[in-house]
C-alpha cells in the first residue's frame, strides 16, 4: 500500500509541477500578484509529494519487499541495514527519485528563501523550476517507474551490486545530484531573467548564492567519488578520464566560470550576456552528463544498466530545453548588453581570462568525451580517448590558470596597476622559488611537475598574501572582523585549489608502486617502507566471505613500525563477484596503500602496494574547497548600490 | 578604452584561447587515439607491432593459464582469437567466458602484451564494443547479456 501511495504522490507532484511551470508565468506577464504567490505553494507541495514517494521507496527498500521490482533487482534480505536504504538510490530508477527530491528541494528554498526578490523574477524562476519538474518527472513516471510491482514477488532478491556496498556510496551520488540540480536553479534564473529582459546586480546577488551552492555540492560530489574509487577499485588511481567522470566534471568547469562571472555582474553590472550563457550551459552539460551515464552510449566504467529508450527521453530533455533556452538567449540577450567597461588589466580582465580558460578547457574535455562517439557513428571506426589526451589538452590549460589566479585578487575593479600587483607578490615569488628548487632537487619531478608543484606555491601564499594585506596594519583585528564573508571563501578555495594541485602532482610524479608474489613471511621495500605479510586467513562479513591479510609496515631505516594493514579480498555469494578492499594508512602526508589479490599459501598471493604521496590534500583539499563556497555563499556581495544605501543609512543617522 | 576597442580585446582572446586549444587538442589526437579491434579486425587489417591498442572479446574458455603474477589467456569473437599475455592481478570480475577490453600492443611474435585489463563492474555487463565485435562475427547470443 505504501508503494502506491508513493506512486500516487508522484503524479500528484506532476500534476503541481504542470500548474507551477504554466500559471505563475501567465500571472507574471499579467502583474497578478494573487496567482504569481501559487507557485510558492506550488513548490512547498512538490517538495512534499516527492518527498513522501521517496520515503515510499526506502520503505519498501528497509522491509525488502521484493513484490517491487527495483527491491527485488537491487537488494537483498541479508544486506546490512544502512545499505538496505542507500540501496533505494542506487539504480537507475531510485537515482533519478533522488534527482527530483533534490529539485523540487532546490524548488522550495527559491520559494522560502527567495524573500527578498521581486515577485514576477521569484514567480518565473519557480515556473522554469516546475518545467524542469515536469520533464523529470514524466521520464520517471513514464519509463523508470520505480514503484512498478512485479507479479511475482521472488523469495529474495538479487542483491546490489557488492561494489557499491559502501560509505561511498550513500553520500557521492546525493551530493553529486545536488550540484547537478543546484545547476537547474541557476538555468531557471538565467531563463527567467531572459524572459524579463533584465539582468541587474540584484539578479546576480540571488543568483550566484545558489550557484554557489550547486558548486560545492558539485565539488564534494566529485571528490567523494573520485576517493570512492581510489579506495575501492584498488587500482591506486583516483581520476581515469572515464566519460562519466567527465559528465560530472564539465558542469563543475562551467560552474566554476559562472561563479566568477556572476560576482562581475553582482559587481560591476558587466559580462551580463555571458553570464547567462553559461547558466544555460552549465546546466546542459548537467543533463547531457544525465544522458551519457543513463544512455550507455559510451563505454564507461560505470555500468548501470542502461536502455536506449530512457537515452531518447533524456536526449529528447535535453534538445527541448537547451535549444529552447538557446533560442530565447539568441533573440533577447543583444538587447541587454551594455554595462560598464574596464581595462584589460583589471579585475574584471583577470576574470575574463578565467572565464575563457575555463570554457576552452570545457571544451576540450567535451570533445575528448565525445569524439569517440561522433568518428563512430561516422566512419564505424572504435576509438577511445585516454587520459593522455587529457593530460595533454587540459593541464596545459589550467597551468596559465593558477598562475592568474595568484594575482587576480590583488587586482582592483576597473583598472590597475599591474606593476604594483607585481610588487605584492614578491613573497609568492621567493615561495615559488624556493620550492622549485626544492623540487628539482628531490629529482624524478619532469617538467610538469616542476611547474604543478611550483605553481601551486605559488597560488597559496599569493592568495594567503592577499587576505591579510586587507587586514594587516592599524586595527587588525576591526577589519578582520568586518571583512566580507566572501573574502574569506575565496581565500579558502583558492588555497584549497592549491593544494589539491600540490596532491594531484606529487603523486602524479612521486607515486611509487610495487607488483609481488608474496608468501606469508616474505617482505618487499618500497619507498623507505618495509612491507611485511604476516598472515592470510579467512573472516566471514554480514553478507560476504573475505580473505584478509595482515601486513606490517615498518621504516626500513630504523624498523620503527609505522602501522598494520589489512586488505581484503571479498566474495559476495549473492553476486557470485569478488571485491578487493584496499588497505590504506594515511600519515597526512602521504598513503600506504596495499592491495591483496588471488593467491594461495604454495606459491603466494599476488600483493599490490603503493606508495602515494600527498594524495590526502586532494581530499582535505576538496573539502575546503566546497566549505570555501559555503562561506561564500553565506555571505552578501556588497554592490555599489547597497554602499550608497548604507551611506545613505549613515547620513541620516 | 573603448567600447569597440574592448570589444576587439575580447574577441583576440578568445581567439587565442580557442586556437591554443585546437592547436592542443588536435596535437593530442595525434599521438594519443587508441583504436580497437576485435579480433577479427586484427588479422584483417595487419595491425603493426608496438601500436598502443585495445582488444576485446570473450576470454576463451579453459585458454586461462596462471603462474604467479604473469597470466596467459586467450580473447575469441567466435570466429578467430589472439594470444594475451599480461602480468599483475586481474580484475576482480575477470573469469573465462567473460567479454572483456585490453589495452595494450602486439609483439613480434604476434602476442597481445596487455597493459591493462577491464572487466566491467557489472557481471551483467557486456562492453559495448565487444557485444559489437561478437555480433560482427554472428556470434551474439543476446542471452549471454
Amino acid at each position: 500500500m505504501t508503494v502506491e501511495t508513493g506512486h500516487f504522490a508522484l503524479i500528484v507532484a506532476l500534476i503541481l509541477a504542470l500548474l507551477q511551470s504554466t500559471v505563475p508565468m501567465w500571472a507574471a506577464a499579467r502583474g497578478n500578484r494573487e496567482l504569481m504567490t501559487l507557485a510558492r505553494h506550488t513548490a512547498w507541495g512538490q517538495l512534499i509529494c516527492v518527498t513522501l514517494a521517496f520515503c515510499a521507496l526506502m520503505y519498501a527498500f528497509s522491509r525488502s519487499d521484493f513484490s517491487v521490482a527495483v527491491v527485488a533487482m537491487n537488494s537483498h534480505s541479508d544486506k546490512p541495514f544502512m545499505y538496505k536504504l542507500a540501496a533505494s538510490w542506487g539504480h537507475h530508477e531510485g537515482s533519478l527519485l533522488l534527482w527530483i527530491l533534490i529539485l523540487s528541494l532546490f524548488g522550495a528554498c527559491v520559494a522560502t528563501f527567495g524573500r527578498g526578490m521581486p515577485d514576477p523574477l521569484r514567480a518565473r524562476v519557480l515556473a522554469v523550476q516546475g518545467m524542469i519538474g515536469v520533464g523529470f518527472l514524466l521520464f520517471t513516471l513514464l519509463t523508470s517507474n520505480p514503484f512498478s510491482r512485479l507479479l511475482e514477488a521472488p523469495v529474495d532478491g538479487n542483491g546490489l551490486n557488492p561494489l557499491l556496498q559502501d560509505p561511498g556510496l550513500v553520500f557521492h551520488p546525493p551530493l553529486l545530484y545536488f550540484g547537478y540540480v543546484g545547476m537547474s536553479t541557476a538555468f531557471s534564473f538565467a531563463v527567467a531573467a531572459l524572459i524579463e529582459g533584465k539582468v541587474t546586480p540584484d539578479w546576480a546577488r540571488w543568483a550566484r548564492t545558489w550557484v554557489l551552492i550547486a558548486w560545492a555540492g558539485l565539488t564534494m560530489g566529485i571528490s567523494l567519488g573520485s576517493w570512492w574509487a581510489y579506495y575501492e577499485l584498488g587500482w591506486g588511481g583516483f581520476w581515469f578520464w572515464d566519460p562519466v567522470e567527465n559528465a560530472s566534471f564539465m558542469p563543475w568547469l562551467l560552474a566554476t566560470a559562472l561563479l566568477h562571472c556572476v560576482s562581475v555582474v553582482a559587481k560591476r553590472d558587466a559580462f551580463k550576456g555571458w553570464t547567462l550563457l553559461l547558466s544555460i550551459l552549465g546546466f546542459s552539460l548537467s543533463l547531457l552528463g544525465t544522458f551519457i551515464v543513463r544512455s550507455g552510449l559510451l563505454t564507461s566504467v560505470h555500468a548501470f544498466a542502461t536502455d536506449p529508450a530512457r537515452g531518447v527521453f533524456i536526449l529528447g530533455l535535453l534538445g527541448v530545453a537547451v535549444g529552447g533556452a538557446l533560442l530565447l538567449f539568441a533573440i533577447r540577450a543583444p538587447t541587454m548588453e551594455g554595462g560598464n567597461g574596464f581595462e584589460p588589466v583589471s579585475r574584471e580582465g583577470a576574470l575574463l581570462l578565467n572565464n575563457l580558460l575555463f570554457a576552452t578547457a570545457t571544451a576540450t574535455v567535451l570533445i575528448g568525451t565525445l569524439y569517440p562517439l561522433v568518428l563512430e557513428a561516422v566512419t564505424g571506426e572504435k576509438v577511445s580517448v585516454g587520459p593522455p589526451f587529457f593530460n595533454a589538452t587540459f593541464v596545459p590549460l589550467m597551468m596559465p590558470m593558477l598562475a592568474i589566479m595568484a594575482v587576480a585578487p590583488l587586482l582592483a575593479w576597473r583598472k590597475a596597476s599591474a606593476l604594483a600587483a607585481m610588487k605584492q607578490l614578491w613573497l609568492a615569488g621567493i615561495a615559488a622559488a624556493g620550492v622549485l628548487l626544492l623540487v628539482v632537487w628531490i629529482g624524478g619531478a619532469g617538467v610538469a611537475g616542476i611547474i604543478g608543484m611550483t605553481l601551486a606555491a605559488w597560488l597559496a601564499v599569493a592568495s594567503i598574501y592577499a587576505w591579510v594585506r586587507r587586514w594587516w596594519g592599524k586595527g587588525a583585528l576591526g577589519r578582520l572582523v568586518g571583512l566580507p564573508l566572501e573574502v574569506h571563501g575565496m581565500t579558502i578555495a583558492h588555497c584549497a585549489a592549491a593544494v589539491i594541485v600540490a596532491g594531484i602532482t606529487a603523486t602524479s610524479v612521486w607515486q611509487g608502486e610495487a607488483v609481488k608474489l608474496m608468501k606469508v613471511g616474505d617482505s618487499v621495500d618500497l619507498a623507505g617502507y618495509t612491507w611485511r605479510l604476516d598472515r592470510v586467513y579467512d573472516t566471514i562479513g554480514p553478507n560476504y566471505q573475505a580473505m584478509r591479510g595482515d601486513m606490517t609496515v615498518t621504516r626500513t631505516s630504523d624498523g620503527s613500525t609505522v602501522s598494520t594493514l589489512h586488505p581484503e579480498r571479498r566474495f559476495y555469494p549473492v553476486a557470485q563477484q569478488n571485491t578487493t578492499e584496499a588497505a590504506i594508512h594515511t600519515t597526512g602526508l602521504a598513503d600506504l596503500y596495499a592491495v591483496l589479490g588471488e593467491g594461495n599459501p604454495q606459491s603466494g598471493w599476488a600483493v599490490r602496494l603503493y606508495y602515494n604521496p600527498l594524495v590526502p590534500w586532494m581530499w582535505f583539499g576538496a573539502a575546503f574547497m566546497a566549505l570555501g563556497g559555503v562561506i561564500s555563499a553565506a555571505g552578501k556581495i556588497r554592490t555599489r548600490r547597497s554602499r550608497a544605501a548604507t551611506a545613505a543609512a549613515e547620513a541620516v543617522a | 578604452m573603448k567600447p569597440k576597442t574592448r570589444r576587439l580585446y575580447v574577441v583576440l582572446l578568445a581567439l587565442l584561447a580557442l586556437g591554443t586549444a585546437a592547436a592542443l587538442v588536435l596535437n593530442a589526437f595525434e599521438d594519443n587515439l587508441v583504436f580497437f579491434y576485435s579480433p577479427t579486425d586484427l588479422k584483417a587489417k595487419n595491425v603493426p607491432p608496438g601500436q598502443a591498442i585495445r582488444i576485446g572479446g570473450l576470454v576463451e574458455e579453459g585458454s586461462l593459464v596462471k603462474d604467479g603474477l604473469n597470466s596467459h589467456f586467450k580473447i575469441t569473437d567466435g570466429a578467430q582469437t589472439v594470444a594475451v599475455a599480461y602480468t599483475g592481478n586481474l580484475p576482480d570480475l575477470f573469469r573465462e567466458g567473460q567479454g572483456i577490453v585490453t589495452f595494450g600492443r602486439l609483439d613480434a611474435g604476434g602476442t597481445f602484451q596487455a597493459e591493462e585489463v577491464l572487466a566491467k563492474h557489472d557481471e551483467n555487463y557486456m562492453p559495448p564494443e565487444v557485444a559489437d565485435a561478437l555480433k560482427a562475427a554472428g556470434q551474439w547470443m543476446p542471452e549471454r547479456k
